[in-house]
Parts: structure tokens; C-alpha cells; sequence
């Protein structure tokens, strides 16, 4: 039927149609409005992308955490340690690792530690300490034991786990004065874990400023800088490092030693960086947003400043938490060749120090354990650093 | 080619250069000179000094010299062969150094060769099983080899060797043999207390190598060539060995340039640990007592040898990969 059905929507054919207006408010941006969703990913700042994308990556994300652990023990080192740095126990010298125990003849006591019985091996002329089953002694928590200054500022003797009363609590054994090894391991973590982020720092500044200029003025300067990294980066480290901390004279104290030896770590570390901050700034110049910049009248300094920079900063920052196992380690290795610091200051490295011949291997294995939170903290940094430079490009 | 390696080589000669300078202005900063510290010690002794004997021995070694001159006599020294002398064993540093050197560049290169063997299966495993539990598993132990401090390892390891095997302890060869001339026997006993130095030094080599393997391997796999390939129907095995496994091995002679220099620095530490007789003991003694041109003579020693290194795989890669020397220039 070509006239249609009286009822139908449509006009028909050939018919005069009314003017149709929609009296609904209109909107022309409707098709590019995004949901709430959309708007939240795409509106969000880099930090948030960022961070989005580096809580995938969940071993990182553990790892981070337990690297903010470590550092925050180091505010409140002498709480955790059950003992002082210094404290010595003459009459249990080389005891090995204290267990702790929760049940005593079946029946629950609590986190408790036998006593112990000496005997001098008369053959190996090796301490052997036994436990004493029938001496039960509860390990306190949060209590008052040694006395420290905490910060070095004000007294206090407060400790999250104390040894028991006319006992102790060596977790970690203790070494040829009878220190307690594991709070000399919590008091380590202080020096050990911020000589990293020295070192790190001082090679960061030195790496932005020397590689921003090569990159910014490129001709000699940049020439001269990219052969210094060439000739930086073929030197084996070590070696170079010894060369430079034998040079530290004995009578500097040990505070100056220890900044010494952070320079030492970053004056060879930059080069790596540097050149990371070099082709960046290259690559970056070229973008659109940056001709953009240009055209619009920003002068240098602020292109640098507000366009290139924060474009390349959390790639740098990535990079940069990817060296600071090697910080750690070159510390302690300096250190255990007797090249890096020396006690009084104690880092893991100057605790290794005394694990230095392989008598102790085979006596004292325990002394080896500061190796464990030299181990842990560097696979953590690896771990974490990963995640990092990954987050560090969002848009990828 | 022969162009090719004329402008490396040339390349070279610059890079040697600074190095030379740097290595001797490091030597130099030490305030004071071994003299100094020999005075001081012989009077701490209560022997009496004559002026006139020291002034007469600073004449000798030329410290009543400027810095300057000293730095071109000791660079025209070395292309002589001369590499000044040695204050502490009151030799020239050729004698002093003498065996210590081949038994380094030994040491390296096995090193090199086990990284390699060690590294090259394990990184394609990993990569042709890219996030299985094996690929985590290795890629783990790769990074734990990476944490352990060497020096710590190889403490460990020798105790290990001394119970399971006999071996014995330190060294890098039974004692009997410690100053003869090369025999059979010594070659022997080097090569049976070689390995634990080696598999040390490796680990943290072997840890990066595997990563990167892994990662140029992977970038490789998700190619079209390699899609085409399999698409074709070509065996999965050739489809990797075929080109794949090619260009990952161009990086594998590439890489050395990368490695050495972490390679003798581990062989360093792990050389005093375990008192080898390679340069890592006596370059240690030698900063501390300020026997300043054996301590630098050492260090560029080590320097030249991973600038070598590095010649050595750019040539070799060059030879390999037609695309590097087409392209000319430096390849890194």
C-alpha cells in the first residue's frame, strides 16, 4: 500500500513534513564526553598513572614496602635492638644463635629461652655453650633494658623485646667481644642503608648537571663528557674505588670517612645516569610539545624546567633506585677489605669484616649472618627499581 | 674492514691516554710519597735518617720533580716497557708483577667462557618459556648470584671445597708449586683450584647476562620474520636457532665490553679473599703502603686489559654482524 497505514510513524511519501525542532538542551561536545571511568584514567596526573601501574606489579609493591620497613627501623634502631651496639658479655663470648622456644615439657610458656651452660672444648679450645632445659626464661617485650641516648640526644631505655631478667636473648649469636650480633645488625642498617641514598644523591646531582649541560650545549662540551663516560665506564669499579678510599688518611674521624666514602661510591656512578639524562634531553628537544613551547615564547629556562625535566625525572629516579644495591655492596666491600669504614662505625660491611677467614666459617658460621639484610635489601632494590622504571612510563 | 679496525684502534689511543692521566693523578693524591712513610717508619723504629742518603733517594725517583714531568716520564716508561719501580720490594714493577698478570687475563677469560656457557642456555630457556615457573625460578637464583656479596661466596665455597674435596686452602695452585716455572703439574693444579674463583667471579656476571639474554631474545621472538616463520610451518626449533638465536648471539660478543670491566673488579675482592696470585692482593697491599707506580701500574694495567676487551669484541662483532661495519664509526 503506498499510502501507508493510517497508523504508521512514518509520513507519507511525497507528503509535506512539519518542522521538527528538539526542545532537548543540546550539548555539542556529547559524543567526546567521557564516563566517569574514562575521565578518571584520562584526566588523572602522571603520579597517579604511575602509581596505577606499579601496584600490578605486585613483587614490587612488596618489596617496597619491606625497603620502607628497613628504612624506618633505622629511626628507631635502639628500640628494636634488644641490646646496645657496644654492650659486651664477657662470659659469652662466640655463643651461637639462641632459639626460641614457645613450649616447655608440653605445656605453652610463651616466646622463652633456656639458659645456658659453658664448657671451654679443651681440644678445639672451641666455647660450647648448652642449653639448660630446666632453666625456662620468659623474653620480656616492651620493656625497659640498656640504656641508650636515642639520637645521641636524650636518655631512654625502652625496648620493644628485652633479654629475660639474669638472662639473654641472642638471636644472632654473638661475636668475639660477646656482642649481641643481631642488634649490631639493626644499628648497621642505619649506616649500610643510607650510604646508598648518599651515594645515590651525590651521583644523581652529578649526573643531571653534567649530562643536562652536555645534553643542552651539546658541540665540545658534549664531546668531552661522552668520552670521559666511555673511559669512566670501561674502568673495572673496585679497583678504582680502593685506589680512591686508600687515600683517605687513618687520622680522618670516622664521620669524615663515612662521607668519604659515599663520594667515593657516587663519583663513579654518575656516568651511567649522566648519559641517561643526555639522550633523554636529546630525544625530548625534538617532541612537538617542546616546538610548541618554542613558538609560544617560552625561553630555555623554562622549557627545561617545566616541559623537559618532569618529562625525564621519574625515568631518572627509576634508574637511580637500580643502583643503589651496587652502592650497598661496594660499601661492604670496601669496608670488609678494611678500605671502607672502620668500627667504632658499624655497617654491615665492617660486620662482615669479622667474618673474614674461614676458621670463623667453619666455628662461628653465625658471624656470616649479616650477609642475610645485605642480601634481602639488595633483591628488594632489584625488584622494586623494576617495578619503578616500568611505572616510570605510564602510556607504555 | 681493515679501515674498520685502523679507526678502533686509533679510537684507542685517546682512551688510553685519560685513562693514563687519571689513573696517575688518583696515585698522586695521596698526601705525602712512599719516602715519607718510609722516614716515618724507620724512625718509629729509632733509626736515625740521613738527610742526605733520602735527599739522594728523592733525586732517584725523581720526586724533587714537577707532577707534570713525572706523569710523561712514567707514560714514555710504559710504551718502553718500563714500568717504574717498585719502593716496597725494591724491584722494577715488571719483576714484581711479572706472572701475577697472565694468571689475571687467565682468570677473566675462563670466567668469560663460564658466564657464557652458564648464561646462554639459561636465557633462552627463560625466554623461549617466558613467565613459567621455571623462567621465575631461574631468573631468581640469576638474582640472588647478583645479591651474595662475592667476597662472602667465596669464603663459603672454599670451606665447601676444602671438605668435599680437599682441596687446598687459598690459592691458585697447590703450594709446591707456587714459584716454579710452568710444568704440566702446575698447569694442573691451577686448572683444579681455578673453578671456585671462576664460578664466584661468574655469578653476578652470568645473573646480568641471563637478563639481557632473555630480553634481546624476547624483543627478537615478537618480530614478523619469526611470526612468518612459524607461520610457514617451520619447526619450532629452527624458527629460533635459525635467525633469532643469531642476533642474540652478536650481543653476546658485544656484551663483553660490558661485563669485563665488572668481571675484574669481582676477580679483584675475591682474589684477596681467597689470596690468588693474580693482581688483586698486591694491588691492595700496594695502595696501602703508597708503592705508588706498582698501584698504578696495576690499575692500568687492568684498565688496558678491559679496553682490549672491548676492542677485541667490537672487532670480533664487526667480523659478525655486516650492519656495524657498513655503518662505520664506534659501535658503542
Amino acid at each position: 500500500m503506498r499510502d501507508g497505514h493510517p497508523n504508521s510513524p512514518l509520513p507519507a511519501p511525497g507528503a509535506e513534513m512539519p518542522h521538527f525542532v528538539s526542545d532537548k538542551p543540546f550539548d555539542p561536545r556529547s559524543v567526546e564526553r567521557l564516563t566517569p571511568a574514562q575521565e578518571k584514567v584520562y584526566l588523572a596526573s602522571q603520579l597517579k598513572l604511575m602509581w596505577w601501574k606499579f601496584k600490578q606489579h605486585k613483587v614490587a609493591v612488596v618489596c617496597g614496602v619491606f625497603l620502607l620497613v628497613m628504612y624506618a627501623s633505622t629511626l628507631i634502631s635502639e628500640l628494636i635492638a634488644p641490646y646496645n651496639l657496644h654492650t659486651r658479655h664477657v662470659e659469652r663470648i662466640f655463643s651461637a644463635p639462641q632459639a626460641i622456644h614457645l613450649f616447655h615439657e608440653g605445656s605453652f610458656v610463651g616466646p622463652f629461652v633456656y639458659g645456658a651452660n659453658y664448657k671451654l672444648n679443651m681440644e678445639t679450645l672451641k666455647r660450647e655453650y648448652t642449653e639448660n632445659k630446666s632453666d625456662v626464661k620468659k623474653v620480656r617485650f616492651f620493656c625497659s633494658g640498656d640504656a641508650y641516648k636515642f639520637w645521641g640526644l636524650f636518655d631512654a631505655n625502652f625496648h620493644f623485646v628485652c633479654p629475660p631478667k639474669k638472662g639473654t636473648l641472642f638471636l644472632f649469636g654473638t661475636d668475639r667481644l660477646g656482642r649481641d650480633m643481631f642488634s649490631r645488625i639493626v644499628y648497621g642498617a642505619r649506616i649500610s642503608l643510607t650510604i646508598g641514598l648518599l651515594g645515590v644523591s651525590i651521583s644523581f646531582i652529578l649526573g643531571i648537571v653534567i649530562g643536562g649541560l652536555a645534553g643542552y650545549y651539546g658541540g665540545w662540551f658534549d664531546m668531552i663528557v661522552q668520552r670521559m663516560i666511555e673511559v669512566l665506564q670501561s674502568l673495572p669499579a673496585i679497583p678504582l674505588w680502593m685506589a680512591l678510599a686508600s687515600i683517605m688518611p687513618s687520622t680522618w674521624g670516622p664521620l669524615i670517612v663515612y662521607f668519604g666514602i659515599t663520594i667515593i661510591l657516587g663519583i663513579l656512578d654518575w656516568t651511567g645516569l649522566a648519559r641517561a639524562v643526555r639522550s633523554k634531553l636529546l630525544a625530548l628537544r625534538e617532541e612537538d610539545y617542546v616546538v610548541a613551547a618554542q613558538l609560544m615564547g617560552a625561553n630555555p629556562k623554562r622549557i627545561i624546567g617545566r616541559h623537559l625535566v618532569p618529562g625525564f625525572m621519574s625515568h631518572l629516579i627509576a634508574s637511580a633506585t637500580i643502583t643503589i644495591p651496587t652502592m650497598v655492596l661496594g660499601e661492604t666491600a670496601l669496608s670488609f677489605l678494611g678500605l671502607g669504614l672502620r668500627p667504632p662505625i658499624t655497617s654491615w660491611g665492617v660486620l662482615l669484616k669479622e667474618a673474614q677467614n674461614i676458621n670463623v666459617v667453619a666455628l662461628y658460621p653465625w658471624l656470616l649472618l649479616p650477609v642475610l639484610p645485605v642480601i634481602l635489601v639488595i633483591l628488594a632494590f632489584n625488584f622494586f627499581g623494576d617495578g619503578l622504571r616500568d611505572a616510570a612510563d605510564p602510556y607504555k | 674492514m681493515f679501515a674498520y679496525i685502523v679507526r678502533r684502534f686509533l679510537i684507542m689511543i685517546p682512551t688510553l691516554l685519560i685513562i693514563s692521566a687519571l689513573i696517575f693523578f688518583i696515585i698522586e693524591l695521596p698526601p705525602g710519597d712512599y719516602l715519607e712513610t718510609y722516614i716515618a717508619e724507620l724512625k718509629q723504629q729509632g733509626e736515625k735518617v740521613d738527610p742526605s742518603q733520602i735527599e739522594f733517594l728523592r733525586q732517584e725517583y725523581g720526586f724533587d720533580k714537577p707532577v707534570v714531568l713525572r706523569y710523561f716520564h712514567w707514560l714514555g716508561g710504559m710504551l718502553v716497557g718500563d714500568f717504574g719501580y717498585s719502593f716496597e720490594y725494591q724491584l722494577p714493577v715488571t719483576d714484581v708483577v711479572g706472572e701475577r698478570l697472565w694468571l689475571t687475563v687467565l682468570l677473566s677469560f675462563v670466567t668469560i667462557i663460564f658466564t657464557w656457557i652458564v648464561a646462554f642456555p639459561i636465557g633462552i630457556y627463560s625466554a623461549t618459556h617466558q613467565y613459567s615457573w621455571s623462567d621465575y625460578g631461574l631468573t631468581f637464583v640469576g638474582l640472588l648470584g647478583l645479591a651474595i656479596p662475592n667476597f662472602l661466596l667465596a669464603l663459603v665455597m672454599l670451606y665447601l671445597a676444602n671438605i668435599w674435596f680437599g682441596t687446598s686452602v687459598g690459592h691458585l695452585m697447590a703450594p709446591e708449586y707456587l714459584d716454579k716455572s710452568m710444568s704440566w703439574g702446575k698447569f694442573k693444579s691451577i686448572m683444579e683450584h681455578l673453578w671456585i674463583p671462576v664460578v664466584v667471579i661468574g655469578t653476578s656476571g652470568t645473573a646480568a647476562m641471563i637478563r639481557r639474554l632473555r630480553a634481546n631474545l624476547l624483543d627478537e621472538l615478537q618480530k614478523q620474520y619469526v611470526v612468518t616463520a612459524k607461520a610457514k610451518g617451520l619447526k619450532p626449533f629452527k624458527a629460533l636457532v635459525k635467525y633469532p638465536l643469531r642476533m642474540a648471539l652478536n650481543f653476546f660478543i658485544s656484551d663483553i665490553g660490558s661485563i669485563l670491566p665488572s668481571i675484574i673488579s669481582g676477580a679483584e675482592i675475591v682474589a684477596v679473599v681467597l689470596s690468588l696470585e693474580t693482581t688483586g692482593p698486591l694491588l691492595l697491599d700496594a695502595l696501602a703502603s703508597q708503592d705508588m707506580y706498582l698501584a698504578g701500574s696495576f690499575l692500568m694495567f687492568l684498565a688496558t686489559l678491559t679496553v682490549i676487551g672491548v676492542l677485541v669484541s667490537d672487532i670480533a662483532l664487526a667480523i659478525l654482524d655486516p650492519r656495524i661495519r657498513l655503518a662505520g664509526g664506534a659501535t658503542k
